[in-house]
């Protein structure tokens, strides 16, 4: 999987981009940003919704991953428009051990920054970023909305990175 | 095979695998699967069907992949698949296979570890040794390397069928459509 294998009508953010900072919540009482993970790796995932089909769940899917995203040191944060009672709801159901971030109010507001919010459906398109310990977006990739990316492109993108620093690899 | 490297099977099928059908048949089919998966145990008889239609024609080779926080039971269920062609040969496997999938719907603990040692004695298993690997979790690391060997083959859940190397992207659940997919390879 790569860049080149997604569409290209949305203008996502790109390799090289700085990644817009944001301050969300991730439960009703907590919130998180992307400036607490200086100087980590950070996998961030938007998603149309909480509550898609079960198997084919792409955040039930990640959840499975999460040691290998562990071994890279990265952090695994999945955004929707979905409020935060609802992620609590959904990360509930599905077990998942990672966070769920509300782009609730202003509505998609970070989907925005990103190139990658759905004007006429009202929320984000299903779009991978990691973005490196200072901030720089390293991968970027938009998926037509109903289709699961996977995770091969993510762990590629992390081993790249590996690559090109050996000293910060596991 | 040109494809880019998204719906690529990366882990080419060998002797490791659990395989139907002769080695040299010209269409391989390989099924990412979950024991306690919905739609796997909707697929499984389908599968049974194309075998039956292709014959010699066709290798089926199943691998693990186990949404395990979804599904609490499938990974044991996959592990137990394997201590039984560990300790009583692929025959046992398959036959272990068959009674898991033909199983999974039958009640609410219908995979729990009670169940699943009792498909593996009909199978031809001893319950012993399969309770021993699931407690000392001897094929836990066979079946989370399936499972990756999946995700890097673009794997997004189950199941998900590979044609000779090639993710397969059509309709699985109507034998036809299937079937007309397979013989055009």
């Amino acid at each position: 999987m790569n860049q080149a294998a997604g569409h290209e009508t949305s203008s996502i953010l790109r390799a090289g981009d700085r990644a817009p900072d944001f301050t969300l919540h991730t439960t009703p009482d907590q919130q998180v940003s992307l400036a607490d993970f200086a100087g980590k790796t950070v996998i961030l995932a938007f998603y149309p919704a909480d509550w898609s089909p079960v198997c084919g769940d792409q955040m039930a899917l990640y959840n499975e991953i999460r040691p290998e995203f562990r071994k890279h040191h990265a952090e695994l944060l999945g955004i929707s428009v979905d409020g935060a009672w609802c992620h609590a709801a959904f990360a509930d159901a599905r077990k998942l051990h990672f966070p769920l971030l509300a782009d609730f109010e202003p509505k998609g507001a970070v989907a925005r920054a990103y190139g990658a919010y759905r004007h006429q459906e009202g929320h984000s398109e299903r779009t991978l970023f990691v973005i490196d310990g200072s901030g720089i977006i390293r991968w970027s990739y938009l998926s037509p909305v109903g289709v699961n990316p996977g995770a091969d492109g993510i762990l590629q993108a992390l081993e790249d990175m590996a690559a090109e620093s050996p000293e910060k690899s596991a | 095979m040109s494809e880019p490297i998204q719906g690529s099977l990366r882990p080419a099928v060998t002797e490791r695998d659990h395989t139907l059908g002769p080695a040299g048949a010209p269409i391989t089919l390989v099924e990412y699967g979950d024991y306690q998966c919905p739609h796997c145990f909707r697929a499984h008889p389908i599968v049974k069907s194309i075998q039956k239609q292709l014959g010699d024609q066709l290798r089926f080779v199943f691998r693990n992949f186990p949404l395990a926080e979804v599904h609490p039971e499938a990974m044991h269920a996959a592990e137990a698949a394997e201590s039984v062609a560990a300790n009583a040969g692929e025959k046992a496997y398959w036959s272990m296979h068959d009674s898991i999938y033909k199983h999974q719907q039958d009640s609410w603990d219908a995979l729990d570890d009670q169940h699943l040692v009792r498909y593996a004695v009909s199978a031809g298993a001893d319950p012993k040794q399969v309770q021993r690997d699931l407690s000392e979790e001897t094929f836990t690391a066979r079946v989370r390397t399936e499972f990756l060997g999946g995700v890097r083959s673009g794997v997004n859940g189950t199941p998900t069928f590979f044609i000779n190397g090639q993710r397969y992207e059509g309709d699985w659940s109507q034998v036809p459509v299937f079937v007309a997919a397979l013989r055009n390879v």
